[in-house]
């Protein structure tokens, strides 16, 4: 029940982690999978149909509901800590967000049970994801399930903004903040405008399987080609959503194990600006084979090289960090390390992919599966890796195991190379991407057999992170409050894990790495900007649950309404949007309630505080 | 202008090593590394300038965080705090530099590449047109120019520059044939791409369907065979010859109730299937059942077309050809004599 009516984004952060890594073990099975189905040619351990169910919700899985609520996890167990608060600025707000996220996530995957998962690809290109081409409710549940989680996400992107605008410590400024928190600041930027272009073609694409409307439809008017405009509006942008936090772990890392500062910080925040400004506007380099005409290849060729100058900055202010420093390598900072030469690989290639004419030969091939996988999961997932190996004592008060940790590394980025480098191969002799299967004798066969045996030892490298977990779980919470003792950030001055106010005195920060900077000069702690006082304290609810349930509730409801059930009372509850009616009723009862009765909270008094 | 130029030079030596060592992969018919017409030329080159670029990249990234992870690991027992450094300005203009001078580099022949491939040849008359048409889960060719219309092979004069005037009958297909071009989707909005390739040496070449289109995405592919000016022409003269029925009357009559209600075997062009004309002549059935008597890559075209014809949804689930013996309500005999006679219904 805590757990349920929580708001504090400390636990919420840990629910994102253990919702977000439920998901990610789907994906990941849905991964091993395909893989499988993969390793040899005209394989018949999945039909078709299944292969595209799978390939489909292997890819939104992982985006939507793998990588992001991590991120969301350790934005929330770390930002509000980094700049010196004792919440974000809305925490009814962030717990409405992750349960709208695990209800609409929960909805997606329902699709497996309920009669067809979505078939037509992660990005549900129009036609095909039409009712006439893609019959059962599966596309129903992508553009459902999507949207309610899509909520979340941009609920808790502009959480992030007003706290990091609003709530920072006296004395940090733009220019002093942690690099992870100038990355999150500018993701929750980017989900601001990125994500209502997804909402957008979401309801559009609802409408026209729900409601016959006929936005896509080419026969009566509609242009399939909008829809590609309109996802990838939203979905380049996305992948800076994903890869942006992932920087700033990095950032974070990779300094505290050099015992160095990091090196060009006024270069880091402005390239962290130029990529998501750049990123807003390369979109159609995802669409070159679409016949857009050379004038517009043209242009999204050269915008799109251009995202190389600034990432190219941050490849090299990471590796002279390093230099002159005393480099540790515990296992976060392997990952970190690890990440520079993986990402910087994923990097070139999309430098590659960029020029539009050998894009021609490229797109939709094993070529682009390798490089994106070489950003997501080479970057991103290395990223997360390494902060959640980095932040694990501070969420929980237990260092994870670092031999098992660096066990985890080893055959995870074995694992990943293996599976990804010679997919570039096969994607450049011809084999296309979204195959069930590939006819023998096209020397396709090793390099497939290879990439099945790579995936196979990432999925060794996860098992033993769960190990990890598990083994840690039952030991003692004893760690320190600056575990790696090189801690620069204000986080590593207060105790592991945080008590539910954070700090009891908000910090004077004097400086960027605000502890770092403290120790030089001799000090054990911060010196507070205030004297010990009463601490406001938002209450515990239930209602961010419940209006989850209810959208829950309205999007099964709304997308049944045309079927014909069995039973009498199920046709008329779901034909007459009763159903529908009966979760709105919820969501929007509940938000009454918020409404009508004023929650002032509650205080921890000075004697409590310091009675502990 | 003059230093991209000499910089693009130095890198030559390294893109012809590069063009050597990719050019050993994959299948000369097949593979976008071993390209077989001016088309994929151009993209190869591209791509040899764009990796050599890369690598260099690569290999300075590696050298410095090779020699930063060696020289300045923690030794045991260093306690003292290391220099702070803030950043060097002139470091880092020089990384912001580099890389705008190699996305220069990579960007005017990119710029360059990208007008040549917009030249297309529908207006020229030495040109070949065809339309193609994508079908889940086939491809339909029009010659517009001969009243022809095939499926599956598309058959071309070597050398000369085919104009292609792609679209699609359902969903977002994308034509592709690695080794003589890139690809270029086909689009259900009305609107038509136009693009052109030319293959110089006669041969069979593999094509592809690259744009997720169902479940036999993976299933629907054809080939392109590049022939003699000569051979062309008899193809099309051949094409144009009045359709053959089987010569079993009773059999014709099956074939013509069952079958040529959706297919087209002569000049007859109703119809929503592949158009069958001289089918013993293609190099496929059903653009995935490779025809090749010797059992290597495949199967006797007889042996094929029995596949295909008992079981259709077996070999390409999800396509709308009705079952012969289910849905058609066709018997084993029959089955096999229409299979016969399609395997012996060739061009001269």
């Amino acid at each position: 029940m805590d757990w349920i009516t929580t708001v504090d984004h400390k636990k919420i952060a840990i629910l994102y982690l253990w919702a977000g890594g439920f998901f990610f073990g789907i994906g990941g099975l849905e991964a091993i999978l395909i893989r499988i189905q993969l390793i040899k040619p005209m394989n018949t351990f999945l039909d078709a149909q299944t292969f595209n169910e799978l390939i489909t919700m292997h890819g939104t899985t992982m985006i939507f509901l793998g990588v992001m609520p991590v991120i969301f996890a350790l934005m929330n167990a770390v930002i509000p800590l980094q700049i010196g608060a004792r919440d974000v600025a809305f925490p009814f707000l962030n717990a409405l967000g992750f349960w709208t996220f695990l209800f609409g996530g929960l909805l997606l995957n329902l699709s497996w049970v309920m009669g067809g998962a979505p078939d037509a690809g992660w990005t549900s290109y129009t036609p095909l994801s039409s009712t006439t081409y893609s019959a059962t409710h599966g596309v129903d549940f992508y553009t459902i399930g999507l949207q309610i989680a899509g909520l979340g996400t941009l609920i808790g992107g502009i959480n992030f903004l007003a706290t990091i605008i609003t709530m920072r410590a006296p004395g940090m400024s733009y220019m002093r903040m942690p690099m992870f928190a100038w990355t999150t600041f500018i993701t929750s930027a980017i989900i601001l405008f990125a994500f209502p272009a997804i909402t957008v073609g979401l309801v559009l694409l609802t409408f026209d399987r729900i409601l016959e409307a006929n936005f896509f439809n080419p026969l009566t008017g509609g242009n399939p080609v909008l829809w590609q405009h309109i996802f990838w509006i939203f979905g380049h942008p996305e992948v800076y959503i994903l890869i942006l936090p992932a920087f700033g772990i990095i950032s974070e890392v990779i300094p505290t194990f050099s015992r160095k500062r990091l090196f060009g910080y006024s270069s880091m925040v402005f390239a962290t600006i130029l990529i998501a400004f750049l990123g807003f506007m390369v979109w159609a380099h995802h669409m070159f084979t679409t016949g857009l005409g050379p004038v517009a290849n043209a242009l999204f060729s050269v915008s799109t090289m251009l995202i190389a100058v600034p990432t190219g900055i941050k490849i090299f202010n990471w590796l002279f960090t390093m230099w002159g420093g005393q480099v540790r390598f515990t296992t976060p900072n392997l990952f970190a390390v690890g990440f520079i030469p993986t990402f910087t690989m994923g990097g070139v290639t999309g430098v590659m992919l960029a020029s539009a004419p050998a894009d021609f030969q490229f797109h939709d091939t094993y070529f682009v599966v390798a490089h994106f996988h070489y950003v997501i999961v080479g970057g991103l997932v290395l990223g997360l890796f390494s902060g959640l190996h980095y932040w694990w004592p501070k969420m929980f008060g237990r260092m994870l195991s670092e031999t098992l940790g660096k066990w985890t590394f080893w055959t995870f980025i074995i694992g990943f190379h293996l599976t990804f480098f010679v997919q570039h191969f096969l994607g450049l002799m011809g084999m296309q991407r979204r195959v069930f299967t590939y006819l023998p004798n096209q020397q396709f066969d090793t390099l497939n057999l290879v990439s099945t045996i790579g995936a196979g030892l990432m999925g060794v490298g996860m098992l033993i992170f769960l190990w990890n977990i598990f083994i840690t779980s039952r030991k003692p919470a004893d760690a320190a409050d600056d575990p790696w003792e090189d801690g620069r950030t204000l986080e590593w001055t207060i105790p592991s894990p945080p008590p539910e106010y954070n700090f009891k005195q908000t910090p004077l920060v004097r400086g960027i790495d605000a502890f770092w900077k403290e120790k030089l000069a001799g000090h054990k702690s911060m010196t507070p900007s205030e004297p010990v006082g009463s601490i406001h304290m938002p209450s515990a609810t239930i209602l961010p649950f419940l209006m989850s349930v209810g959208i829950f509730i309205a999007g099964l409801g709304f997308m049944f309404s045309r079927d014909t059930f069995g039973s009498d009372v199920l046709s008329f509850l779901f034909n007459n949007y009763i159903v529908t009616a009966l979760g709105l009723v919820i969501t929007f009862g509940s938000m009454l309630m918020r409404s009508l009765f004023d929650d002032h909270g509650w205080h921890i008094e000075p004697e409590e505080l310091e009675g502990r | 202008m003059m230093k991209t130029w000499q910089a693009g030079k130095r890198l030559l030596p390294m893109t012809a090593a590069l063009g050597l060592l990719l050019a050993g992969c994959g299948r000369e018919d097949l593979s976008v590394l071993r390209p077989q017409g001016p088309a994929a030329e151009s993209s190869f080159d591209l791509m040899k300038l764009a990796i050599t670029i890369m690598i260099v990249v690569l290999l300075i990234v590696y050298s410095i965080a090779a020699y930063v992870l060696i020289r300045f690991r923690r030794k045991p027992g260093q306690r003292e705090i290391p220099e702070q450094v803030e950043g060097n300005f002139k470091l880092e203009v020089i990384w912001t530099v580099i890389p705008l001078i190699l996305v220069v580099i990579l960007a005017v022949p990119t710029v360059k590449a990208v007008f040549a491939a917009g030249n297309d040849h529908s207006n020229d008359k030495n040109a070949v047109k065809v339309k193609v048409t994508g079908h889940q889960y086939w491809w339909e060719f029009e010659y517009t120019d001969y009243g022809v219309k095939t499926a599956q092979d598309l058959v071309i004069p070597a050398g000369k520059d085919i104009a292609f005037e792609l679209s699609t009958a359902d969903v977002l297909h994308s034509f592709w044939v690695p080794s003589l071009a890139g690809k270029m989707d086909t689009n259900p909005d009305g609107t038509v791409n136009r693009f052109s390739f030319s293959a110089p040496n006669e041969g069979v070449y593999r094509g592809k369907c690259a744009e997720l289109c169902g479940p036999s995405h993976g299933f629907m592919e054809f080939k392109v065979k590049s022939v003699s000016e000569a051979e062309f022409e008899q193809w099309l003269a051949s094409m144009k010859a009045p359709a053959v029925l089987p010569e079993d009357p009773q059999l014709a009559e099956t074939f013509k109730s069952a079958c040529l209600s959706c297919h087209a075997i002569g000049d007859g062009t109703m119809g929503s299937g592949p158009s069958l004309a001289g089918i013993g002549s293609r190099e496929s059935v059903a653009g995935i059942l490779l025809n090749d008597d010797t059992g290597v890559d495949g199967a006797p075209i007889l042996d094929n077309l029995k596949t295909w014809l008992h079981d259709p949804q077996s070999v390409k689930p999800g396509n709308y050809m009705p079952d012969p013996k289910k849905d058609l309500g066709l018997t084993d005999e029959e089955i096999d004599g229409i299979a016969e006679y399609l395997a012996g219904y060739t061009l001269d």
